[in-house]
């Protein structure tokens, strides 16, 4: 078997990957802002005393941990037309699932970074007289936060990964950028080859990058 | 939208309802082309394709990750004659970077294009057992994280006690080392397991005629998406709880009264 690789030119990067790769990157910062924005609604939730508040925010966040990436994506890609009453394209739908399904997972992280500030700090700032969310402001939520980067940035790197899955809807991601051009050209070894070193590079930089952000951090 | 679980007696091929619904997956199965499978039929063969799947991969997964993992802890040395030691521990830790770096819907494809050109043996192989071969390497680089995890929480006094009581290497790890770190690892080797059940998923992506792929191709068929979606993200449910209950027995089974997790649970009874 003889490899051909005059297929990767400028001229490939250009006309199909370009697209795919703003488009991974795109869904990984969404998914990754909108994720810890509602993932720590969610946490919040879920540490609540209050029975109504964190049972809902359980069942949803272990509903998403149990089922399949893949599975959501399909789910939201047949929901949310049906209920808005038309379609929204794969992209928009893409966007959606991964805000909903990574806001569960970051939800627990974010949790675990609240839980491990020990007790003593939120029973000081309320003999200090903070109400909930000035203690959440001020206190636990900015401590959580930093440690928690070097686990959110794993996440994120897991993130990356999984967003080739929205191949089951046919979105236009970086996969499917190398998979059409793979096709057009003929030469789909080639392409899948290159997918591959492609996505090793970017997340073994990225989890580089983790090591090198927790060694500093515990320096 | 009506909400109608009929459609799982209806037979794939023809617009007719078995009043039987399930048990009629027999006599097809026995005499073929007798009678058409129905769609509940079709569902639950679809889960025995997603078992088969994440129970292959498991396997091959545990297998590679635990010598992989055991492999990374080797103790290199600056003497020149155990050279090979550092080479070793140097491949093994590629081998994790590179399983762990590639989605693995890119690993499938990959094990389904681009391998069987280099091993023509794989050629010949159905695609579920490349399916299974891609989610367990992919999963085996984590596994392997996770016994060097284990191994390395030990003291360290336990692989220097083995030494001054003239243990081999593979003795000490025999005898010492992996007894305990194998269990100390069952928590997260849950979750992982738990993983490979829903990562068998992509298996979508080379035609395995499993969960995703039927509620995929049964959602255009019937256009009766919300049934079939909800029964297969029951099953995956199902089927997550069962490998976790699975994981649980096993924990408790192979614990060494009076060490670690078997404290907890012996407060708890």
């Amino acid at each position: 078997m003889n490899l051909d690789l005059s297929f990767y030119t400028w001229n490939l990067v250009e006309h199909y990957l370009i697209k795919g790769l703003v488009f991974s990157l795109e869904l990984t910062v969404v998914a990754t802002v909108g994720g810890m924005v509602f993932g720590t609604c969610l946490a919040l939730m879920r540490i609540s005393p209050i029975k109504l508040i964190s049972t809902p925010a359980s069942i949803y966040v272990n509903v998403m941990r149990s089922i399949p990436l893949v599975m959501v994506i399909l789910w939201f890609f047949l929901l949310v037309p049906s209920l808005i009453g038309r379609s929204i394209g794969a992209e928009l739908s893409a966007y959606v699932t991964f805000i909903a399904f990574e806001s569960a997972f970051f939800c627990e992280i974010i949790r675990s970074g609240i839980l491990s500030i020990p007790k003593g700090q939120s029973d000081a700032s309320m003999a200090l007289g903070m109400t909930f969310q000035q203690n959440m402001q001020y206190i636990i939520l900015p401590q959580a936060f930093r440690n928690m980067v070097p686990i959110v940035m794993t996440q994120v790197i897991i993130l990356f990964q999984d967003t080739s899955l929205v191949y089951a809807i046919g979105a236009y991601d970086l996969l499917k950028g190398f998979e059409i051009a793979g096709k057009n050209y003929g030469r789909p070894i080639e392409a899948y080859l290159l997918a591959a070193m492609v996505y090793f590079i970017i997340c073994f930089s990225l989890s580089r990058l983790v090591k090198w952000l927790e060694s500093s951090h515990q320096r | 939208m009506a909400f109608n679980l009929d459609i799982f007696c209806k037979s794939t091929l023809e617009d007719t309802y078995s009043s039987a619904c399930f048990g009629e997956k027999f006599k097809w199965l026995f005499h073929q082309g007798d009678v058409d499978p129905t769609y509940l039929d079709w569902l639950i063969s679809a889960w025995g394709w997603t078992i088969t799947v994440a129970i292959i991969s498991l396997f091959l997964a545990m297998f590679f990750g635990i010598i992989i993992g055991t492999l990374r802890t080797l103790e290199t040395q600056k003497d020149q004659n155990k050279l090979w030691i550092s080479c070793i521990v140097f491949l093994s830790n590629t081998w994790v970077e590179i399983f762990r770096n590639i989605p693995v819907l890119v690993q499938v494809f990959l094990w389904y294009h681009v391998i069987p050109v280099f091993l023509p043996i794989l050629k010949t192989c159905p695609s579920f057992l490349l399916v299974s071969f891609a989610l367990g390497f992919f999963t085996s680089a984590r596994i392997a994280e996770q016994v060097k995890a284990g191994i390395t929480s030990l003291p360290k006094v336990q692989r220097m006690a083995s030494k001054a009581l003239g243990l081999s290497v593979t003795q000490t790890y025999r005898y010492v080392l992996l007894p305990m770190a194998l269990r100390v690892i069952i928590p997260p080797m849950t979750s992982e397991a738990m993983n490979i059940v829903k990562n068998s998923a992509v298996a979508f992506a080379v035609s395995v005629s499993e969960l995703t792929l039927f509620a995929m191709q049964t959602q255009e068929e019937t256009s009766r998406g919300i049934e079939m979606y909800l029964a297969v993200t029951m099953l995956y449910s199902l089927t997550a709880l069962m490998v976790n209950r699975l994981m649980n027995w096993i924990e408790r089974t192979t614990q060494i009264p009076g060490y670690l997790n078997s404290l907890k649970i012996e407060k708890l009874v």
